[in-house]
């Protein structure tokens, strides 16, 4: 295998880590609030719909990213009135904004457009271009450095920078500002809070509508910039390996990015390589399919490390009379 | 006191969120430029109004009710099984093994082994996300949701390399023999003057799954494990207290829960298909959820719920086939019937209990 090699696949592991990365970070603000949420990959569908068909409509991509994340937002208020204001189960309200998503994105883009289930390709301003940082091209000949940078560095979409951007601002709002204090501290222990006079419902509530903005980046890059154009079910679990991510990171920013990374180098070895021939035995493709969730399942049984989530996570607040 | 009369919990509490589930629907219908009232139409017509109709309401409703009471069982243990669509592709496996490689002299008996094996596959699935509840505190819903996963996986491995016949190319086992072909309701009902439930897949596993809601009504109410199973969903310290162990309890709840899942795999593998195919399941496992709670967890109330949605997804079919609604709506329809019964069951139920209350001082 050859530098090139390596970094085309290095490449493809950083466009395919970007959603899981966002959507990851998006479940990261919610369930630090202490509000699960399985319905990141409804909102990332919902998302990526709307923002490939309003980017379309309109040839802007980034009229359709707003679109798109203005939809996440709707589902994300859904799963707060759900799970903050009437207090019901989070894990329903999270899997029936999934199936909402799951329908409803089929039966618009049938209305719409008329192409089963999907919205005409993308093309020019409708899609998120590369960008090529400054001297992208007058490096490329230096070895080793020059590829590196060009190749891997640069040439993404602006939303894959977002994305790693919002990691480092991720760790900072939680961990630096007095808002990440409060917002850790409703998911671990929301009574104490309440009694310092914050309010545990609109931090909770802050903490959804974050989770919905950054689930709308996601799944606007997913059918913008990743791809060109939204079919039927396109975010194929990534929804979920992003939760699986989230756990692997034990709900901490940096580790989200390693896990990220790692599960996103599995789907390109996986997209990249059929099966992977070891001399002895031959990996096979499924088995790189399953490996996120099998590695997440390891690290939840605790065997290796313990996966411990905030205390206060799915637990309803009810401010006693 | 309780706040509101029994009937109202069970009765009232799912058919309102049923009516705003409809009344939603109708507007997305209307939405989408179609009439709501001509388009229930259809679907009674589709799915009630013809033998057929029904052969394949019943074949639905069929899985439905094993993916539901799956999820029930594990409810009253206040556990939630995400996982019965994985553990319904699994136990698909193990009627497939028992179908292909045994010779079976007649249905009968193939059915009794598969059964056996269905349920033995399905529980062994559910077997790994239990004892990590149980004994390591992994959380079932995550743990279950990443099984459907790998259980995916692993079918498409198994199909792709084990099953598949030489020479085909789709992802399915040979057809099973024919000694284990179970007679579907067309060749039971019929009658040498009229064809009923021609071309419908309904089959005699649906005998089956009233078996199972019956066996699931004496479990929960008749017997001892059943008490544990309550007792455990209703306090955990409580269950501690009286000597009922809440790993073996937990273990136990999704095994039963597993087979019940996996017993599925009956009507989809052996009855309808003949074959292990890729995705028998079809996102059953979470119909399942759906049933579960709109039929309060309660075997009788599955029954209906199944039935319901049974009909829901044969109606669909045929708003698909002759008008411009996909078959999607069926899958917006069951995600508001799990988001008003199961996630915002506290904004259908305040008002009902507001309201029994003032009627109760009326009369005090």
């Amino acid at each position: 295998m050859d530098l090139m090699t390596i970094l085309q696949v290095l490449d493809s592991t950083v466009r395919l880590a970007t959603p899981l990365l966002l959507a990851c970070l998006a479940g990261l603000f919610s369930e630090r609030a202490g509000i699960i949420d399985i319905g990141l990959e409804g909102k990332m569908l919902a998302s990526a719909f709307f923002a490939a068909a309003i980017a379309y409509m309109s040839g802007n991509v980034w009229i359709g990213a707003l679109a798109g994340v203005g939809s996440s937002l709707l589902l994300s208020a859904i799963h707060g009135l759900a799970s903050i204001t009437y207090r019901g189960n989070q894990i329903i309200s999270g899997l029936a904004i999934t199936m909402l998503a799951q329908g409803m994105t089929v039966l618009i883009a049938q209305d719409w457009f008329s192409q089963g289930g999907r919205t005409p390709s993308l093309v020019g301003q409708a899609r998120f271009e590369p960008i090529t940082l400054p001297f992208a091209e007058a490096l490329a000949p230096v070895p080793v450095i020059g590829p590196i940078y060009h190749e891997l560095i640069s040439g993404h979409s602006a939303l894959v920078y977002v994305a790693f951007l919002m990691v480092p601002v991720t760790w900072w709002i939680l961990f630096r500002t007095r808002f990440g204090l409060r917002l850790r501290a409703v998911g671990e222990n929301p009574a104490a809070v309440d009694t310092a006079g914050v309010s545990v419902i609109w931090l909770r509530y802050a903490a959804v509508l974050i989770c919905g903005v950054l689930c709308g980046l996601a799944g606007a890059y997913l059918a913008t910039g990743l791809q060109a154009g939204f079919v039927k079910d396109m975010t194929a679990g990534r929804g979920y390996i992003a939760l699986a991510a989230l756990i692997f990171a034990k709900w901490r920013p940096w580790y989200a990015l390693y896990a990220c990374l790692l599960f996103g180098l599995l789907q390109a070895v996986a997209v990249r390589y059929q099966n992977i021939d070891l001399g002895a035995f031959v990996l096979p493709v499924q088995f790189m399919d399953a490996l996120p969730y099998i590695l997440t399942v390891v690290i939840l049984a605790g065997f290796v490390g313990k996966a411990t989530p905030p205390r206060a996570i799915g637990q309803h607040y009810v401010k006693e009379r | 006191m309780d706040r509101m009369p029994h009937w109202a919990d069970a009765v009232l509490v799912p058919l309102i969120s049923l009516l705003l589930a409809a009344i939603l629907s109708a507007l997305v219908i209307i939405g989408i430029g179609e009439d709501p009232i001509a388009a229930f139409k259809l679907m009674v017509d589709g799915a009630l109004m013809r033998s057929s109709g029904w052969g394949y309401t019943l074949y639905y409703a069929t899985n439905f009710i094993f993916t539901g009471l799956a999820v029930a069982v594990a409810f009253h243990a206040k556990m939630f099984n995400i996982g019965g669509e994985g553990q319904a592709m699994i136990g698909g496996l193990g009627v497939a093994l028992i179908c292909l490689f045994i010779p079976w002299p007649h249905w009968t008996l193939a059915l009794l082994g598969s059964t056996v094996g269905a349920a033995l596959f399905g529980a062994a699935w559910a077997y790994i996300p239990g004892y990590l509840q149980a004994r390591r505190g992994s959380h079932i819903v995550i743990t279950t949701i990443m099984f459907n996963f790998i259980a995916a996986a692993f079918l498409n491995y198994v199909l792709v390399n084990l099953l598949r016949p030489s020479g085909a190319m789709d992802p399915a086992s040979a057809r099973f023999p024919e000694s284990t072909h179970l007679p579907t309701f067309n060749e039971m009902f019929s009658t040498a003057e009229t064809a009923l439930f021609r071309g419908a897949p309904a089959n005699v596993t649906f005998f089956i799954a009233l078996l199972a809601c019956l066996a699931v009504w004496l479990l929960m109410w008749r017997t001892r494990l059943g008490y544990e199973i309550r007792a455990l969903g209703h306090s955990e310290s409580g269950a501690l207290y009286a000597g009922i162990s809440p790993v073996r309890i937990t273990i136990i709840t999704m095994l039963i829960s597993g087979a019940l899942a996996g017993l599925m795999a009956l009507n989809t593998t052996q009855g309808e298909s003949e074959r292990l195919i890729l995705n028998a399941t079809e996102g059953a496992g979470f119909i399942g959820i759906a049933v579960a709670l709109m039929g309060r967890s309660h075997p009788v109330g599955v029954l209906f719920a199944a039935l319901l949605f049974g009909f829901l997804y044969q109606g669909g079919a045929e708003l698909a086939l002759w008008t411009n609604i996909p078959r999607e709506l069926i899958i917006v329809i069951q995600a508001l019937v799990i988001l008003f019964t199961g996630a915002m069951d506290n904004m259908v139920r305040a008002p009902l209990e507001r309201m029994f209350l003032a009627l109760r001082r009326k009369e005090g």
